[in-house]
């Protein structure tokens, strides 16, 4: 069977050290392995040459996104990137995230976005769901389709390096104007759920300043789930608040097809601050 | 140094699935919930199971029932399950499921477009409700969200470091926060353990590195009981190559959705050992199956079995089985739907746990409740897959309930001056102290023996000699200290408390490994390789004599008389076949 070769050697990694008083590259070096991922590298510095240094971790199998940090200047998962895959003859820069305040070394704060997230109205079935259309015996029916398409949204990890990379966040600091890419593909899987029962594209536009959004895609580039969040997520949405907000006909009509049965949810506070 | 502290009716430790249900339900029940969890909010061990979760809807297999689910998992532990939590979880994880569901979890459909459901290993017909091969993850964003939205404060990056008593009764808990290392002290009238497995004790494990055990080594300190802790499963693909990865979980939905085992010799060796079942077998069955055909030299190049799914559609591989088809790409560089994966078994699960009660999860000790992985007795001697998924819920939710029920009827309760003094001194001594033993070595040392000595198969000498060893390092124990001083994001800090914890489980399961003299399940002795009569019959329960002794006591298997005819007609059906 055919297998890659897997480049093994001595390799230097420049890894962040500080905190928000300051901080800079440290040089490392080490023997890797075949195979080896940036986390491996990172941890094996750990625990043979700097024992405190600050790297949040969990799964280690691209599934929990905890340890997203920018690689070569890259937001990447660090269990994720292999060092071959690297160029060979080049120091591997580790930094963390530049969008978020830093709390030491290559572990950053990032509670915001669940105080965000705490902003988004939970999933609500719609109140007038029928027997036997969208439900049998209490239990919801949905298509496979759908399914598909709000999943590819569900894929999410949450490791946040769409926010960390999104222009309005990370270099306009806007964090009390928008949500960030992140937080418009979880309205995005709520609005689309055929059954929820909340009128969210207020919150979308208003709140989440889904506005603010000049679809440069960087946030579809850097997501290591390869959701579409531009295309699919915001695009979309974007479409449908001109179409609700300012189509003259569905004005005069006051409805939205896929709004009926949509209740407004409740008041919601300001977009938190950073 | 001003002391961070919190009050609540009920204290969940975890964030895992077992642990966000089991606040939601103390919430719901009035409780003042905090929940307290190591890492950051979405990020525990429950995110990376893959398969589903087991109940018997009968969406696909319409002559599914609770009481075949219940066989099932009887048959699955080799009988040594507690009978009621098997029959409560067959039970009532159909309506748990269906929960879920209306909290916006979002299920793969039948063309009916209701709940879909796979097959999987043990099970008798189609049952697991899943979403491609993320069904953890699914499942606690779900909960994640109903969480924050049921009023529970939530800890994120803090942990907990020891139960505090007052007299018999749990009252608390003390730990520190991650990020600053300031301490912090809760008091709580009922506590609920949701803390999970220990699969780090191993250096080949799936488990995240959250898993250190701690739950049960923090009951264990303050008083309750433990069952079957010799029982730990191996999942039988984990990842062999490249070595960075070894462990890393491949899931048996690969297997439920038509993938075939091989050996070097083109083999499909399975129908050697269980020619009914082939791949979806028992877990323990298709580990041993794969262990012994690497040992006995028709392993693959890199020590495990061929796994291959190339043979199925690549349009619905790359549909059914996402993660892995991006797991072997990006850190293998094998494309799964072209050439076959290499695996080979992985410490996964702990069937046992504290013993609890099965109707609201708690203890001995009154105010301590534990569910989910921290809990014991549900799964026997090997737990089926999808089984967890299905248990944290039904479990999580009885003992958020129970909890809250306990901690409804009583006015207050505060903390021991002494009990909190001596939990700072135990974690200023790991920070400040004189000690020499560095966590991260001992940690290794640790992974050595348990691997060496009491991994997938085992017997009296190895077990004798890990023991030893392990006792030796109990001696050391109280001399770990971390590399460095400071406070802040301290791994070194953070990884002393969990080596000692780990040890504890790692005791625990060393010294049930031995006592039980025979095979059974996911425990294989070669030097007692079938069943006893006597321990088919009997639970290993550890319990803490004293201030030091670790008991180990065998006790009866809590049985229940309605349940005897299912029982036994499955025993009946086995033996005809």
């Amino acid at each position: 069977m055919s297998q890659m070769p897997m480049a093994v050697g001595t390799r230097r990694l420049q890894i962040w050290r500080g905190d928000l008083t300051g901080g800079g590259l440290v040089d490392y070096d080490l023997e890797t392995e075949p195979g080896m991922v940036v986390l491996d590298a990172v941890l094996e510095i750990q625990r043979s040459q700097a024992p405190d240094l600050a790297v949040r971790w969990n799964c280690k199998a691209a599934k929990c996104g905890s340890c997203s940090a920018e690689i070569n200047g890259k937001p990447r998962l660090m269990c994720k990137t292999r060092l071959d895959h690297l160029p060979p003859h080049e120091p591997i820069t580790v930094e963390p995230m530049k969008a978020f305040p830093v709390i030491r070394d290559l572990v950053t704060d990032v509670s915001w976005n669940y105080r965000v997230n705490e902003q988004i109205t939970p999933f609500t079935p719609r109140e007038n769901l029928r027997e036997g259309i969208e439900l049998r015996n209490g239990d919801f029916l949905i298509d496979q389709a759908e399914t598909d398409r709000m999943s590819e949204f569900r894929k999410c990890i949450e490791c946040f390096m769409c926010q960390d990379v999104c222009h309005i966040l990370r270099d306009h600091r806007m964090h009390n104007r928008y949500y960030g890419p992140r937080f418009m593909v979880r309205m995005a899987s709520l609005d689309m759920h055929p059954l929820d029962g909340i009128d969210r594209l207020d919150q979308i536009a208003d709140e989440g300043g889904l506005g603010l959004c000049n679809i440069t895609k960087c946030c579809t580039e850097v997501c290591p789930e390869n959701i579409h969040i531009t295309d699919n997520a915001i695009i979309p949405m974007k479409e449908r608040v001109v179409d609700q907000r300012h189509d003259p006909l569905l004005k005069l009509f006051k409805r939205n097809r896929t709004n009926e049965g949509r209740v407004k949810p409740p008041p919601r506070s300001e977009t938190p601050e950073l | 140094m001003a002391l961070e502290h919190h009050d609540y009716d009920v204290l969940v430790l975890g964030s895992g699935g077992s642990g966000l249900r089991a606040a939601i339900a103390a919430a719901e029940a009035g409780a003042r919930t905090g929940l307290v969890c190591k890492s950051l909010l979405g990020k525990a061990h429950t995110v990376m199971a893959e398969g589903g979760l087991a109940a018997s809807l009968g969406n696909v297999a319409p002559e599914d029932s609770w009481s075949t689910h219940f066989q099932d998992t009887m048959f699955g532990g080799k009988y040594l399950n507690n009978w009621r939590m098997a029959e409560l979880h067959a039970k009532e994880a159909p309506d748990r499921a269906r929960e879920l569901e209306h909290w916006g979890a979002v299920f793969d459909r039948t063309p009916e477009r209701v709940m879909s459901q796979r097959a999987f290993g043990g099970h008798t017909y189609k049952r697991l409700v899943h979403i491609g091969d993320r069904t953890g993850l699914e499942m606690i964003r779900t909960l994640q969200d109903k969480t924050v939205h049921s009023n529970v404060e939530v800890f994120m990056e803090t942990t907990i470091t020891r139960l505090l008593k007052d007299g018999d009764r749990v009252v608390g808990a003390f730990g520190y926060r991650r990020a600053t290392g300031e301490l912090i002290s809760f008091s709580a009238k009922a506590l609920v353990i949701a803390t999970g497995g220990s699969g780090r004790i191993y250096r080949i494990t799936s488990n995240s590195q959250d898993c250190t055990g701690d739950g049960y080594a923090l009951g264990y300190e303050a008083g309750a009981e433990l069952v079957d802790m010799e029982f730990v499963q191996f999942h039988p693909t984990g990842m062999v190559y490249p070595p960075g990865v070894a462990g890393l979980l491949v899931t048996e939905a690969v297997r439920g959705e038509g993938g075939i085992l091989r050996n070097n010799l083109g083999e499909r060796f399975m129908e050697k050992y269980d020619p009914k079942r082939m791949e979806l077998s028992t877990r323990d069955v298709v580990a041993r199956s794969i262990y012994t055909e690497v040992k006995e030299g028709r392993g693959t190049p890199h020590g495990g079995a061929f796994l291959d799914v190339s043979h199925l559609d690549s349009d619905y591989v790359r549909r059914k089985l996402p993660s892995m088809y991006d797991q072997f790409m990006e850190l293998a560089g094998v494309d799964i739907t072209k050439e076959p994966m290499q695996v080979g078994p992985t410490c996964h699960y702990f069937m046992g746990g504290v013993k609890v009660d099965p109707d609201n999860g708690q203890s001995r000790v009154p105010g301590l409740f534990a569910t989910g992985e921290a809990s014991g007795g549900m799964n026997g001697a090997n737990r089926l897959g999808g089984n967890s998924l299905g248990d944290l819920l039904v479990f999580g939710r009885r003992a958020g309930e129970g909890a809250a029920q306990v901690a409804n009827a009583i006015d207050s309760v505060s903390l021991p001056d002494e009990e909190v003094a001596a939990a700072q001194a135990e974690i200023d001594g790991f920070l400040n102290g004189s000690g020499t033993e560095d966590p991260f070595k001992m940690h290794r040392e640790l992974q050595t023996i348990m691997g060496d000595g009491v991994g997938i198969f085992r017997d009296r000498a190895g077990i004798s000699e890990a023991i030893s060893k392990l006792e030796s390092l109990e001696a050391r124990v109280g001399n770990l200290k971390a590399p460095s001083n400071r406070p802040d994001y301290n791994p070194g800090w953070q990884l002393c408390r969990e080596v000692k914890n780990m040890l504890t489980v790692s005791l625990m399961i060393a010294r049930g490994a031995l006592m039980r003299e025979e095979s059974r399940g996911a425990h294989s002795r070669l030097d007692h390789t079938g069943y006893s009569d006597y321990w088919g019959e009997h639970n290993i329960v550890v319990h803490r004599d004293g201030d030091h002794d670790m008991t180990l006591t065998p006790t009866p298997v809590v049985k229940r008389d309605e349940l005897e005819d299912l029982v036994e007609a499955r025993k009946e059906a086995e033996k005809a076949s």
